[in-house]
């Protein structure tokens, strides 16, 4: 399993496996920035720190106030769609980095 | 047919389910035993971790608990699903790709250290024990309040059925039953949740009749607000405690989540990283689907409690044309306790405004009053409260307040049976393979054969069943207080271990050994000293309670692992060649034996 031929399949380009493998982690530990990014702002900023500020508006057609629904409804949506959206990033990196398994 | 016939018919049928699969899934090896083969499909997974995920507590309690608590419930909603995102990205593909079978493993393996194991070992045990007491308690309480049988019996009809999937199955017939538990314990959720959406705001998906309209231009949550100010509570989108404190909950409860064993355990299942990943995804959908449910119908119970019992007459006959009577189920409920009524300015009408109605929970006498309630012998208290809620009756008498037919209340007792025992099974398992596993087979008895192990296994799955009983039927009295300390050593032991394991090839034995040391002795200090050396709020450090102190354990235990570990070796080379190969997906599919 650490045998470094190069892999099969599509977009299988590495010349130095070890190089290859550093792009890999680097690429993945840029998303994890951005996704936990979020997971952070829309729970830790939305639902708390600025709650007050943003319960001042009010979701049109309901009535959610902003803060409270990112509390209690809305930051829950986007950490499901978070895991989604990190499962389809990564399986597309490993396929390009030749990384997945077979 | 009677609510009670209808409990016994679904209950029975539930439970011949759950037995059927057990025998149809049997363990023939350790690997059975532990992950389930490891080829758990991963949609069966993302389920089987929903229904592991959600407890007793979810089911009964959380809805109630939100219910009084308004905006500060949030704490609950974000914690409990937020740590699914970390899970899934940060620990549950790594963990797969290193493939064995515990915590502890990766714990000992990774930091090449018994030590490290023993303390990963003793955690994981103290963790899941703590938890396991509340749900055989659990299952003792639905079965006396639907079926009337006595506690005891209650437990031990519990305990025999667990016995049987979890010794006979392990980790096999845990996750399949899981799966049918997670079906039960939904449709018993929601069912009952959309009528009383419905009822209360005409619209049949509860996420979207909780921003809806109660009356002409007046939505739920300002009805809920205005109704709240008048009786003098806070208002409901608002909440009371501090902000740094609300964060530090939020964090804890999410970070601990993610290093909660019988969680990440699950993960160790499915047969491919790429299935890891995915599996996660699933969970987290698994279990929004009812985290986003709870806080609706907190805000209808709470809407439809207060409409209901603000200045009501409580004699069934006092009801004028303009103000009904007290409803049946009031009566009922302040039967089994759950409610209670001290008519302080004898006008023979409920008061409920905010405030205690008397100190403590309600002891109540042989007596009836003048207008046929039941007399509490509590000292009632100053204020004009009158009345005392118990929030679990939230969830339980919501299809009575909605005047659902008898078999939707038999199949959420039938709900909250199936939350309890598989959240208790998935617990058991993790004590059990802690036993045979990681102290046996890993530290004291190398050579142990394969088929030893599985019986040690199965012996330790039953002690521990035995030993859950026991507490279930004789709670310790601070069983609710000790839930704060699962998360707060999760969060400052395990997460903070596992994170540097992975991320860092840098993090060596010494330093993570002291680091889970010290999360594990700062957090668990101020939880003793405040929750049972008499510690009062006005000490609290910043204002952050113990169940938020997680949080700073977790960052204690990150500082002393990096500062204290730069003046030692770095990890040995093959360590570090582990840590490059959990990075990469390939090859996880490939057997790994030990």
């Amino acid at each position: 399993m650490s045998d470094p031929t190069p892999p099969d399949g599509e977009g299988a380009h590495a010349p130095d496996p070890s190089t290859n493998r550093q792009a890999y982690w680097k690429a993945n530990l840029r998303y994890l920035a951005i996704l936990l990014g979020i997971w952070f702002t829309v729970s830790y900023l939305c639902g708390i720190v600025f709650v007050e500020q943003l319960n001042a508006v009010t979701i049109p057609w309901t009535g959610f106030p902003l803060g409270f629904w990112f509390a209690q409804q809305g930051s829950i949506y986007v950490f499901v769609a978070l895991i989604f959206v990190y499962v389809v990033l990564m399986n597309r990196l490993d396929a390009q980095h030749g990384v997945d398994e077979k | 047919m009677s609510v009670q016939t209808w409990t016994f018919i679904i209950v029975g049928l539930t439970f011949a389910l759950y037995i059927g699969i057990a025998i149809w899934s049997r363990a023939s090896s350790t690997k059975d035993f532990y992950v389930a083969g490891g080829g758990v499909s991963p949609l069966a997974n993302g389920m089987a971790t929903g229904a592991d995920w959600m407890s007793a507590a979810s089911f009964i309690s959380m809805a109630g608990l939100i219910s009084f608590m308004g905006y500060d419930g949030s704490v609950y909603l974000m914690g409990w699903t937020g740590g699914y995102v970390l899970l899934a990205l940060l620990l549950a593909p790594y963990l797969r790709k290193f493939g064995k079978f515990t915590v502890p493993d990766f714990v000992g393996d990774r930091y090449y250290s018994q030590t490290a194991r023993l303390v990963a070992v003793v955690c994981a045990i103290f963790v899941s024990f703590t938890y396991v007491a509340g749900q055989m308690r659990g299952v003792g309480v639905v079965f006396s309040r639907f079926l009337e049988v006595d506690i005891t019996i209650g437990v031990l009809i519990g305990m025999a059925v667990v016995f049987f999937y979890a010794v006979l199955g392990g980790m096999k017939g845990i996750t399949y039953t899981q799966v049918a538990q997670y079906v039960v314990l939904i449709f018993a959720y929601m069912v009952p949740a959309i009528f009383i959406s419905l009822m209360v705001t005409d619209n049949p998906i509860p996420q979207l009749g909780f921003g809806g309209e109660v009356e002409p231009g007046v939505s739920l949550l300002q009805k809920l607000n205005g109704l709240h100010a008048e009786l003098g509570f806070a208002e409901y989108t608002d909440g009371s405690k501090s902000m740094l404190d609300v964060f530090c909950i939020t964090m804890a409860l999410m970070v601990g989540t993610a290093g909660l064993p019988h969680v990440i355990i699950r993960f160790y299942t499915v047969p491919k990283v790429r299935d890891a990943r995915i599996s996660a995804g699933y969970a987290l959908l698994c279990i929004a689907i009812l985290y986003t449910t709870a806080p609706a119908v907190a805000a209808f119970a709470r809407a439809n409690l207060l409409d209901t019992v603000t200045d009501t007459p409580y004699a069934a006959d006092a009801g004028t044309a303009d103000r009904a009577a007290m409803p049946e189920w009031f009566r009922k409920y302040e039967d089994s306790g759950l409610l209670a009524w001290v008519d302080k300015n004898a006008d023979g009408k409920v008061q409920y405004v905010a405030g205690a109605a008397f100190v403590g929970k309600p002891d109540f006498g042989d007596e009836r009053g003048p207008v046929g309630q039941r007399m509490v012998l509590n000292p009632p208290t100053e204020n004009e409260n009158e009345l005392y809620v118990d929030r679990d009756i939230m969830v339980l008498a919501n299809p009575e307040i909605a005047g659902l037919p008898n078999w939707i209340i038999a199949l959420v007792a039938a709900g909250a049976l199936a939350a309890a025992l598989s959240t208790a099974a998935g617990l058991l398992l993790v004590v059990s393979t802690a036993v045979s596993h990681d102290l046996l087979k890993r530290t004291l008895m190398p050579d142990i054969s394969e088929k030893k192990e599985l019986l040690a296994a199965r012996i330790a799955a039953a002690f521990a069943v035995c030993i859950a009983g026991y507490f279930g039927i004789n709670p310790p009295g601070f069983v609710a207080q000790v839930v704060a300390f699962a998360f707060g050593l999760a969060a400052s032991t395990f997460f903070p271990a596992i994170i540097l394991g992975i991320f860092s090839k840098r993090a060596n034995r010494e330093g993570v050994v002291a680091g889970m040391l010290a999360g594990l002795l700062f957090t668990g200090g101020y939880i003793v000293y405040f929750k049972f050396l008499g510690g009062s709020a006005e000490q609290w450090w910043f204002g952050i309670s113990p169940e938020g102190i997680g949080t700073f354990g977790m960052l204690i235990n990150f500082a002393v692992a990096l500062g204290l570990g730069r003046f030692f070796p770095p990890p040995p080379e093959e360590v570090q060649a582990m840590v490059e190969e959990i990075r990469v997906p390939r090859g996880a599919g490939e057997a790994h034996t030990h």
